[in-house]
C-alpha cells in the first residue's frame, strides 16, 4: 500500500501544496487534478522519490520510500513528461533498453509485440528522431504493455500527443493493470473514464 | 547488478556508433593540437622532446573536456537520466558505467593514437612506452574527474564553460604526474614514481568519484 503523509513541496520561495494525504490500495488509482504550475509533476516526482518533500512522507509498506530504496524503486514505472528516448536509437532499442534497466528481463518477442499492441507495427526499426510526436508517447508507454509490469505506475500527462485510438488502448491497459491490483497515479487534463471501483481525484488548487 | 552495468555501457557505445561524428571529434582535436606545435615551434628535435610531454598531456586533457559536456547533458534533456535515477540498482553503478563507457569512447582513441603522436616529436622508444602507460591510467581518471564536473552542471545553462572552471584544476595533478613520467623516461630516468601515483590517484578516483558524481546526480534533478 502506498501511503501518503501531509506532503508538502515548495519550488523557490513559493509553497506549491502542503497537507497531501491520501492512501493507494491495491487496484487503486488516484487522478491528481490542479492548474498549470499546481504542482502536479512535482507531487509525481515527489512520489517516486526524484524531489524531496519539505514536509510529511512518502510510505511504501508502512516504511518510507527512502529508506526501501531499491526495492521501492524496483515496484515504480515512472513515465514524465519526458519521452525519455534516445533519438538515435530505435523504438525496439528504446524499449528494450528502458526496460533492461528498470530490471524487467523482456525477450526480443515481447518487445516488439508490446510496440505492435501499441500501433507501431512495421516502425519498430526506425530511429526514434523519425518518428512523430504521438509516435515517441506511444514508443514511451508502450513499456506498460510488458509482460509482469511494475505494480505502481506514476503517469504524468500520458496522454499527451496521442490520437483518440492510442488513448482508448493505453485506458485499457490502465484497467487491466488495475484489475491485477496494480496501483495507478496519474495527472491529465482529459477525462479518465477508467472503468475501476477505487478512484479518487485529488485537486491541488490552492 | 553486473547486468545493469553491461546493459548501461552497451547503450552508451551504441549511441556512440550511431554517432561517430561526435567521437571522431575529440581524436580528431587531440591529433590536430598535438600535431600543430611542431609546425608552430620549428623542426628543433631537442625542443621538441623536450616539449612532448607536456603538450601531448594538455592535449589530452583539452581532448576529454570536450566530450565531457555530453556525459549526462544529453541524457538529461531528453528524460532518460530520470529513468537511469530511477532503476532498481544503485545510482554508482550507473555512474560507473558511464564513465566506463565514456573513456572507452573519448579516452582509449587517444591512448592508442599517442604512439603515432609521439613519433612527430621523435621521442625515444621507452619514452612511448612510458607515454602509453601513463595515458592508459591517466585518462580513465580524466572521466572519472569530469563526471563529477559533468553531474554538476546537468541542466545549468552555459555547463560547458562551467565544466572547464570546476574540472581543469583538478586535472592539474594528473598533467604533472603524466608528463613528469614521460620527462623522466626522455631522459633516461626511472618512471616508475610517476606511474606509481597516478596508479594511486586512479585507485582513489575509482573509489570516490563515482560517489560524489552520484550525489550531483541526485542534487541537479531536484
Amino acid at each position: 500500500m502506498l501511503e501518503v503523509i501531509g506532503l508538502g513541496c515548495l519550488r523557490g520561495e513559493r509553497r506549491l501544496f502542503g497537507g497531501v494525504s491520501f492512501k493507494l490500495k491495491p487496484g487503486g488509482l488516484i487522478w491528481i487534478q490542479g492548474g498549470n504550475g499546481s504542482g502536479k509533476t512535482t507531487l509525481l516526482r515527489t512520489l517516486c522519490g526524484l524531489t524531496q518533500a519539505m514536509a510529511g512522507e512518502v510510505r511504501w509498506d508502512g516504511e518510507t520510500i527512502q529508506v526501501r530504496g531499491e526495492d521501492y524503486r524496483r515496484e515504480l514505472t515512472y513515465i514524465g513528461h519526458a519521452n525519455g528516448l534516445k533519438e538515435d536509437l530505435s523504438a525496439l532499442e528504446n524499449l528494450r533498453i528502458t526496460a533492461q534497466l528498470a530490471g524487467q528481463s523482456v525477450s526480443h518477442e515481447q518487445v516488439a509485440e508490446a510496440l505492435q499492441g501499441s500501433g507501431l507495427a512495421g516502425r519498430e526499426h526506425l530511429p526514434v528522431k523519425f518518428l512523430s510526436q504521438g509516435q515517441r508517447r506511444r514508443t514511451t508507454l508502450a513499456r506498460l504493455r510488458l509482460p509482469n509490469p511494475r505494480m505502481i505506475w506514476l503517469l504524468d500527462e500520458p496522454f499527451n500527443a496521442l490520437d483518440t485510438h492510442a488513448v482508448a488502448g493505453i485506458k485499457s491497459t490502465m484497467e487491466n493493470h488495475l484489475a491485477q491490483g496494480g496501483m495507478i497515479a496519474l495527472t491529465t487534463h482529459q477525462d479518465v473514464a477508467i472503468q475501476t471501483a477505487d478512484i479518487q481525484t485529488l485537486q491541488l488548487d490552492a | 547488478m553486473k547486468r545493469t552495468l553491461r546493459v548501461i555501457v552497451l547503450r552508451d557505445l551504441l549511441l556512440a556508433m550511431r554517432r561517430r561524428a561526435d567521437v571522431a571529434t575529440t581524436l580528431f582535436f587531440f591529433v590536430i593540437v598535438a600535431s600543430l606545435f611542431p609546425l608552430g615551434v620549428g623542426p628543433e628535435p631537442k625542443l621538441l622532446r623536450a616539449m612532448a610531454p607536456g603538450i601531448v598531456w594538455v592535449a589530452a586533457l583539452l581532448a576529454s573536456m570536450l566530450s565531457l559536456e555530453r556525459l549526462f547533458a544529453a541524457d538529461y534533456a531528453d528524460g532518460s537520466l530520470e529513468q537511469l535515477v530511477l532503476a532498481p540498482e544503485p545510482l554508482v553503478l550507473v555512474v560507473i558505467g558511464k564513465v566506463l563507457a565514456h573513456w572507452l569512447v573519448s579516452g582509449l582513441p587517444l591512448v592508442l593514437i599517442s604512439p603515432v603522436i609521439a613519433l612527430q616529436y621523435d621521442l625515444p622508444a621507452e619514452a612511448i612506452v612510458t607515454l602509453l602507460l601513463a595515458l592508459l591510467l591517466g585518462t580513465p581518471l580524466l572521466s572519472l574527474i569530469g563526471a563529477i564536473g559533468a553531474a554538476l552542471t546537468v541542466g545549468v545553462r552555459g555547463g560547458g564553460v562551467l565544466i572547464s572552471l570546476l574540472v581543469l584544476p583538478l586535472y592539474v595533478p594528473v598533467l604533472i604526474f603524466g608528463a613528469g613520467a614521460v620527462d623522466a623516461s626522455t631522459i633516461g630516468m626511472e618512471a616508475g614514481g610517476h606511474l606509481s601515483i597516478l596508479g594511486a590517484l586512479l585507485l582513489l578516483g575509482m573509489v570516490l568519484a563515482p560517489w560524489a558524481t552520484a550525489a550531483a546526480l541526485r542534487i541537479s534533478l531536484e
